[in-house]
């Protein structure tokens, strides 16, 4: 090694302390989410510990807090939105990456991307006003002998388990689809061919690249998930907000986040306060643990850095 | 038999999966069509102009909550835009480093955290402590979203300037700094600040982590320690109201935010297409 000039290597220390220096602080804002939660929180652990999670009944007025309604209005929609979603997203990212001609790649990739840019509140408003009364009509066309299946029951309110469900499914597609086409660009050309050599038909070759990246597909579609946890106006919107346990897709129920929406700004005493923040910290702990799994599958699978302006792009659907 | 039945199905999952690509045409289109029908008719000069009217007169506009809305997402850049873009040259100058991997999983990780939570994060750091919601706190909590976006763009830009650009630096007798700041991010600068603009774009369209950190308010303000209306906000407000009026208010306000947002994006989808091709040509 050539010694270089003192100047030179005080100037180097610089440079790496200063840059380094805002590294850290994107590290700590982290790391302060996490402890500040947790923090703002102690006084409802201390209170209800695990028993929070395990009871049904929120009434803050009384001074009642179980959260389990929350969770299950936060997984139920979800994972619907996930049935819903996935099949098409999965369909979109094929046909994009596999089968479509040259030129209708770039403008499907742009039109599937601006479902992810569309803000979430537009997509609540267009929810309270448009999905929601079309949602309604559909109850009221259910066949009586269907009402009696605990999956149909309810009044026909239109806000509900569906609606939430729905909006969720249209948010979460440009995830995942944009996650799987990325995936599906890191198999290796050589597969398709091998399968075309032996005589498979397009599905067959489509199908032997899937699998060779269905950990990948199964990151990507962790990653909706994820998304699909954490939405918050849209869902407020739609979900009718009612903090019950059903199975009905007609019942207005709530979520996690949507409690956080619309009560945290009327949390009269410190126990509320602290209940809601223990809700708003176990969504952190979920989303996180959901997003490292997933992102790990999707590296795995070495479809990080295949297209470069990924970013660029992804700056793009960022944010449920 | 067996040829024809497996062709059959090809040709059945090419169709299903063209037909997956159509069906989520549908919602995009039905969202942009109401949103341009039903804002349209409601939108006008007024609406940029002038201050939101009391429930039953007609008219008013938004100009409390536009200007709220550009304050606050300025804040958050002001904040966000050293963090990021010096946290992005550090992971691009350092890539192998332990701490260069740790503030990409940092960054990654902020970016799927839901907006609500960052939101009750920001209440209990900048809003709790002074016992009173301000445009400030609302500023941060933008900012914080956007820091993770302007991060690992400023990276993947950086790793895209030609070594040689760098080895030229290096070679003139430059230090690292001075290559890094003279040299490498003024090549990469445009794409840098189509990034970042796409970034403000889409934050700037977030309700969440408002709610609770710049709240809202009736008045005019632009004074960082009060709280601010903003767009995203009103058109919450407005939104699950029961007033029709409103209710026409809030579809012009998704116009204007649809319409920054798509302009955007339109925008950058062609900055990256340049740059694409740049890319290609050396």
């Amino acid at each position: 090694m050539p010694t270089r000039p003192p100047a030179a290597s005080r100037d180097e220390l610089l440079f790496r302390a200063g840059t380094g220096a805002f590294a850290l602080l994107l590290i700590g804002i982290v790391a302060a989410i996490g402890v500040e939660l947790f923090k703002e929180s102690r006084l409802s652990i201390r209170e209800f510990g695990w028993h929070f999670w395990l009871t049904d009944i929120w009434d803050p007025v009384a001074g009642e807090f179980g959260a389990r309604p929350f969770i299950w209005g936060t997984l139920y929609s979800s994972i619907l939105a996930l049935m819903i979603s996935t099949p098409i997203a999965l369909g979109i990212a094929i046909y994009i990456s596999e089968l479509a001609p040259q030129w209708q790649r770039r403008p499907l990739v742009f039109l599937t991307e601006l479902l992810a840019a569309i803000p979430s509140i537009v997509y609540g408003l267009w929810g309270i006003f448009v999905l929601a009364p079309f949602v309604r009509s559909l109850q009221l066309a259910t066949p009586e002998w269907m009402r009696d299946i605990p999956l149909f029951s309810g009044p026909p309110l239109g806000v509900g388990m569906l609606s939430a469900a729905l909006i969720l499914s249209i948010m979460v597609i440009p995830f995942s689809s944009s996650v799987t086409r990325e995936v599906l660009k890191a198999v290796p050309q050589a597969q398709r061919e091998a399968a075309y050599a032996l005589g498979a038909t397009r599905w067959e070759a489509i199908r032997m690249a899937m699998f060779y990246a269905r950990t990948g597909i199964v990151g990507a579609v962790m990653l909706g998930f994820g998304r699909a946890l954490g939405e918050t106006m849209a869902v407020t919107m739609v979900i009718g907000n009612s903090p019950q346990i059903a199975w009905s897709l007609y019942a207005p129920q709530y979520t996690m986040s949507a409690v956080l929406a619309n009560e945290f700004t009327e949390a009269t005493s410190d126990l509320y306060l602290h209940a809601l923040v223990e809700i708003g910290l176990v969504l952190f702990v979920i989303t996180l643990i959901v997003n490292v799994v997933s992102r790990s599958f999707i590296w795995s699978m070495g479809g990080q850095g295949s297209s470069r302006f990924r970013w660029l792009r992804q700056a793009a659907g960022a944010r449920a | 038999m067996r040829a024809r039945w497996r062709r059959l199905l090809s040709n059945v999952v090419v169709a299903l999966c063209a037909g997956a690509v159509l069906l989520a045409l549908v919602p995009l289109a039905l969202v942009l069509f109401y949103v341009v029908t039903q804002g349209i008719s409601s939108l006008s000069v007024a609406f940029f102009t002038e201050m939101p009217k009391p429930v039953g007169e007609a008219g008013g506009g938004m100009s409390n909550a536009i200007v709220g809305s550009l304050m606050v997402t300025g804040l958050g850049a002001l904040f966000a835009i050293p963090v990021g873009v010096m946290s992005g040259i550090y992971a691009s100058e350092y890539a192998g480093s332990r701490l260069a991997s740790l503030v990409r999983f940092a960054a990654d990780t902020l970016n799927g955290v839901p907006s609500i939570v960052i939101g009750v994060f920001v209440y209990g750091i900048a809003v709790l402590p002074f016992r009173q919601f301000t445009a400030l706190a609302g500023g941060v909590a933008l900012g914080v979203m956007m820091i993770p976006l302007i991060m690992r763009t400023t990276e993947e830009l950086l790793l895209l300037v030609p070594p040689t650009l760098r080895e030229g630096a290096l070679a003139l007798g430059a230090t690292r700094a001075r290559a890094v700041f003279t040299v490498i991010v003024p090549a990469a600068l445009p794409g840098i600040i189509t990034g970042i603009l796409l970034a403000l774009s889409r934050i700037a369209g977030e309700t969440a982590p408002l709610l609770f950190t710049s709240f809202n308010n009736r008045f005019f303000s632009t004074d960082p320690t009060q709280p601010i209306s903003t767009l995203t906000v009103q058109i919450y407000t407005y939104a699950i109201s029961p007033y029709a009026d409103w209710h026409r208010q809030a579809w012009a306000g998704a116009l204007v935010l649809v319409s920054i947002v798509l302009l955007f994006s339109l925008l950058a989808r062609f900055a990256t297409a340049r740059m694409e091709r740049l890319q290609r040509g050396q």
